[in-house]
């Protein structure tokens, strides 16, 4: 039966105060229920985005159940890491002299430095050049494709590069049977990732393709497969947000896996190299988590109607996403200089623009949107326990659910917001919150710093645009 | 004196927390000048410029805090260890104490899911599109923002309509839902008058008489002043007074109102008919002959309204009780008259509150001729030239004009003390006419802020040999937090006449502007 006006006066009186802060004050001073909003003008008073939504508010109720169903998917899926394979093999549609990078798609020419560094050192890696020179060479005549690792079911750290012999982890979603890769994590310091490339750096890749790859592949083929999103899980209540910390996840997996490695033919003193090389980086993890997040928002991309977010992704010149029901085309606006403490002897000045496809974390209703479990690199970005909560807090208001298995102790062991918004977004001028590394401008010098970036608004606009277009008559 | 500097690298507090242990610090004994800041560019000029710039501070970041004392040598350490102190305090505090307030409406009903109303005060290019939002999650709205325009109330009343909820507004200044006060409302008790109202005053005065009567309300439902205007054609009254006729606890209707635009008044009158419950109505102004073939009774004024819906719960026939009798308001003037100077012949009426003033205007012009204001009832008597006074002159300082980029004079009353200041220039101002509205959005002290103006201005016209009489009321009750009784005698203790009502007061000043010619 529907509700008469007059049942008002027989109810308790709760008030949502939208405005003027002293209204709701003086209703709690008389005893009465109130909560007050921190309001900012729709689309911060962007009137040709306001419109849009009013108008896209006629089909809300396809897009709410759309978004349902893709969080659903999210919540349902269960990516879990059975096998280390060659890239080349393991990747769709991954032809010779291809080299991936952090998405959107980017020319050679347009590249940033760290991005171009790492490209010339996968060439080196590759053997296809002997040194810098021919190397650059090569790509300025573009005897080399280059491709988003997001189109070939891949996501990369920082440059994100993935040449065709690099080992890569094979994490495949139990419940939709889709797979997803990245490669291995080659620790801090001088690394591919941030766009070195000398001897040491290929020396170590090397390594890692001729011994710790197989090592792993054959200690993985004794499993059957590693569940990830239990290790995230656990890691959640120990700390980590599994982008910028992944101090647990590293130990909980390296716990997982040492009993099978130690059954495989490997030498004592080989396993014992593996292991080290394992724990000496606090980041390894970032390898695995941000493939089973991959494989995880892959399962729900492609819903008819849904504005959830299923990718964002940086790579040091611009920042894309893409949403669940707007097909594979980028949205995108420029990459931001992340706001951050820097290691000493840097500043803003040498830093790259936000860079990698690590914030297919946050997507997943990790990262960011999990601050508020790690509170020992709250510090680190600049913030205090108190910010780390409200940072996670805010991000409930731009995402559809809350997760049924990654939960926050400080907040009682709430579920981390899940499934970000594209409406929200706008409506709210909230944008995702963002945790990550800073990588020097320069290819080679690698991270000099972590910080807090927003996305740029531009992306999120031109979306929504996108979004009316198609299904607004 | 010495001077001593410390910088905390990667701290930040923001200016206002600084400023306030700033001040604490200073305080200190043997302290001269102690600064705390962020170290940017901008304080650092300020820290040169109070000559505090010590080599330690110049070298501080922009994320870095920076503490600089100057004071006895031999206290120097120990302010810096209190000051180290305070911060600290203060970090625990705001960490701790900082509720979490949520960005947008979904966010606040994810919190509090079982809300039933929405307060809106945003800017009113926002706000329709606010309360659409609330409308169509089932929540009644309070839309207190103005500027809203007019297409955009008629669409938001019909869906309201539609779906039983409350679209209070726009422009609605006072509501009190479940005895809850919303916005700028008066604590009253509750009981059985109910009250729809399309302007704020009017309902503040009417439901605080009623109050001060012991008698008590369920509902002061407000409209916005629109509502009864031939677009909006009542949409929002007519619903809300047969919800109060379906309430069980109301008793009685009151309804308020400026004069509706005349088919309006007809559409309302047509549904009061079908009421069964008795309706007493005030459209402040108008013609009495709107009630004719009902069973509605008229209310002169809102004192009349109110003294009327409590004498009929009370079960009393005689109305006027609470009012003065005429030779009570005769001695009044009187002694006021006696003390001014021949010089002295005019009224300045300056009021906060937009209805008592129309009350006011109303019931000068009933007996004198010539009563200007910038609201005035003919356009003859529109205050022109800066809206400087003539003659006798009855001013809402509550009108745009006078709060374009300024708070509304309930909220901040010193606007009206500089007025006041400038009419009791004028050496034919005999009277100061004046409101204060008491309640919750109003200004915590505003009888002692107009003392304050009372005060001086009595004082300047007695320095010339001449008598300023200051007649005044209170709009309120006892329960209020600025308490009726404490701010009626701060008006009476700089020698202001305080009438118990607004209609009190105006036939005072009608007496004494009769005695005067």
């Amino acid at each position: 039966m529907t509700k008469k006006l007059e049942d008002l006066f027989k109810e308790e009186l709760n008030v949502i105060n939208i405005g003027l802060e002293s209204f709701a004050e003086n209703l709690k001073d008389e005893g009465y229920n109130a909560v007050q909003v921190d309001w900012k003008p729709a689309a911060g008073g962007d009137k040709e985005m306001a419109g849009l939504l009013d108008e896209i508010e006629n089909i809300s109720d396809k897009i709410e159940a759309a978004n349902e169903k893709a969080v659903e998917k999210i919540q349902k899926s269960e990516p879990i890491v059975i096998d280390v394979q060659t890239a080349k093999d393991a990747l769709p549609d991954f032809s010779d002299k291809m080299i991936l990078h952090a998405a959107p798609p980017e020319k050679w020419e347009d590249m940033s430095g760290p991005m171009q560094g790492a490209a010339i050192g996968a060439c080196i890696y590759e053997g296809w050049a002997e040194n810098e020179k021919e190397a650059r060479k090569m790509l300025d005549d573009g005897q080399v494709t280059f491709d988003a690792a997001h189109h070939h079911n891949a996501v990369g750290p920082m440059t994100g590069i993935v040449s065709p012999s690099m080992p890569v982890w094979v994490v495949e979603n139990k419940t939709y049977g889709n797979k997803a890769f990245t490669t291995l994590n080659e620790g801090l310091g001088k690394v591919l990732r941030f766009g070195a490339n000398g001897p040491d750096v290929i020396k170590k890749l090397k390594w890692m393709e001729k011994s710790l790859a197989p090592a792993l592949r054959e200690a993985l083929s004794k499993t059957d497969g590693i569940n990830l999103k239990n290790i995230t899980s656990q890691a959640l209540h120990m700390g980590d947000e599994v982008h910028n910390r992944n101090k647990a996840a590293t130990a909980l997996f390296i716990r997982e896996i040492t009993p099978f490695l130690l059954e495989t033919n490997y030498t004592n003193k080989e396993i014992k190299e593996i292991i080290k090389f394992m724990a000496g980086n606090e980041h390894f993890y970032l390898n695995l988590s941000m493939p089973a997040s991959k494989a995880t928002m892959d399962a729900a991309h492609g819903i008819e109607y849904s504005t959830v977010l299923t990718a964002m992704a940086r790579n040091g010149v611009r920042f894309g996403i893409r949403i669940s029901g707007l097909g594979d085309r980028w949205f995108v606006g420029e990459a931001q200089i992340v706001d951050g403490l820097y290691f000493p002897g840097y500043t803003e000045e040498d830093a790259c623009p936000d860079l990698g496809d690590s914030t297919i974390s946050e997507t997943a209703a990790v990262g960011g949107f999990a601050m508020a479990a790690a509170p020992a690199i709250v510090g680190f970005v600049g913030g205090t326990v108190a910010d780390s909560i409200r940072f996670t807090k805010d991000m409930y208001e731009i995402t559809v659910d809350e997760n049924d298995n990654f939960t926050i102790p400080p907040l009682n062991f709430r579920g981390t917001p899940t499934g970000i918004d594209l409406l929200k977004i706008i409506e709210t001028g909230i944008l995702p919150a963002i945790n990550t590394g800073i990588a020097h401008k320069e290819p080679g010098i690698g991270q000099i710093g972590a910080g807090l970036v927003d996305p740029p608004e531009e992306c999120f606009k031109s979306a929504i645009r996108a979004f009316a277009q198609k299904y607004i008559k | 004196m010495a001077k001593k500097a410390l910088v905390k690298e990667g701290t930040y507090f923001d200016s206002v927390s600084l400023m306030s242990i700033s001040k604490d610090i200073k305080a200190l004994d043997g302290i001269n000048e102690a600064t705390i800041v962020m170290g940017t560019d901008a304080n650092k000029e300020i820290l040169k410029n109070a000559n505090l710039l010590l080599p330690e501070a110049e070298a501080a970041k922009p994320n870095d805090l920076v503490i600089v004392i100057d004071g006895q040598k031999e206290v120097l350490d120990k302010t810096i260890d209190e000051t180290n102190q305070m911060l600290a305090d203060k970090k625990a505090s705001s960490d701790e104490e900082k509720e979490y307030n949520p960005g947008s409406l979904d966010g606040a009903l994810d919190l509090q899911p079982d809300s039933n109303l929405v307060i809106i005060s945003v800017p009113g290019e926002y706000a329709a599109r606010e309360a659409k939002k609330a409308l169509k999650r089932g929540l009644h709205v309070m839309l207190f923002s103005d500027n809203v325009p007019v297409e955009n109330e008629i669409e938001l009343k019909k869906m309201a309509a539609e779906k039983n909820l409350l679209l209070m507004g726009p422009d609605c200044g006072t509501a009190i839902v479940n005895g809850a006060p919303l916005a700028f409302a008066n604590v009253v008790s509750r009981g059985p008058v109910g009250i729809v109202a399309a302007s704020g005053t009017g309902a503040q005065a009417v439901s605080s008489l009623v109050d001060r009567q012991g008698v008590g309300l369920t509902q002061v439902i407000g409209t916005g002043g629109r509502d009864l205007k031939s677009r909006v054609k009542g949409i929002e009254m007519i619903k809300d007074m047969k919800a109060l006729e379906n309430d069980e606890e109301t008793e009685i209707i009151v309804l308020v109102s400026k004069p509706p635009a005349k088919e309006v008044s007809k559409k309302i009158m047509d549904e009061v008919k079908k009421l069964k419950k008795p309706v007493i109505v005030n459209f402040l102004g108008g013609d009495s002959a709107v009630v004719k073939g009902t069973d509605a009774i008229w209310a002169d004024t809102l004192e009349d309204a109110a003294l009327k819906a409590a004498a009929f719960i009370k079960g009393e026939d005689e109305v006027s009780s609470a009012s003065l009798k005429d030779e009570e308001i005769a001695e009044i003037a009187e002694k006021e008259t006696k003390k001014m100077a021949s010089s002295q012949k005019y009224l300045r009426g300056l009021y906060t509150g937009g209805t008592l003033c129309s009350e006011a205007v109303i019931l000068l012009t009933e007996e004198n001729e010539d009563v200007y204001s910038n609201t005035p009832l003919k356009d003859e008597f529109a205050l022109k030239e800066n809206l400087k006074s003539i003659k006798n002159t009855v001013i809402d300082l509550g009108e745009d004009e006078f709060t374009k980029g300024k708070p509304h004079p309930m909220i901040e009353p010193s606007l009206r003390n500089e007025r006041m200041a400038e009419e009791t220039e004028d050496k034919e101002v005999a009277v100061i006419l004046l409101d204060v509205v008491l309640g919750y959005g109003s200004h915590m002290d505003p009888a002692g802020e107009a003392a304050k103006a009372i005060k001086e201005a009595k004082t300047k016209v007695a320095d010339r040999g001449a008598y300023l009489s200051v007649i005044a009321s209170v709009c309120g009750t006892e329960k209020d937090p600025q308490n009726l009784h404490v701010q009626e005698e701060k008006l009476r203790e700089v020698g202001a006449k305080v009438l118990p009502t607004n209609v009190q007061a105006v036939r005072v000043v009608n007496k004494i502007l009769s005695d005067l010619n």
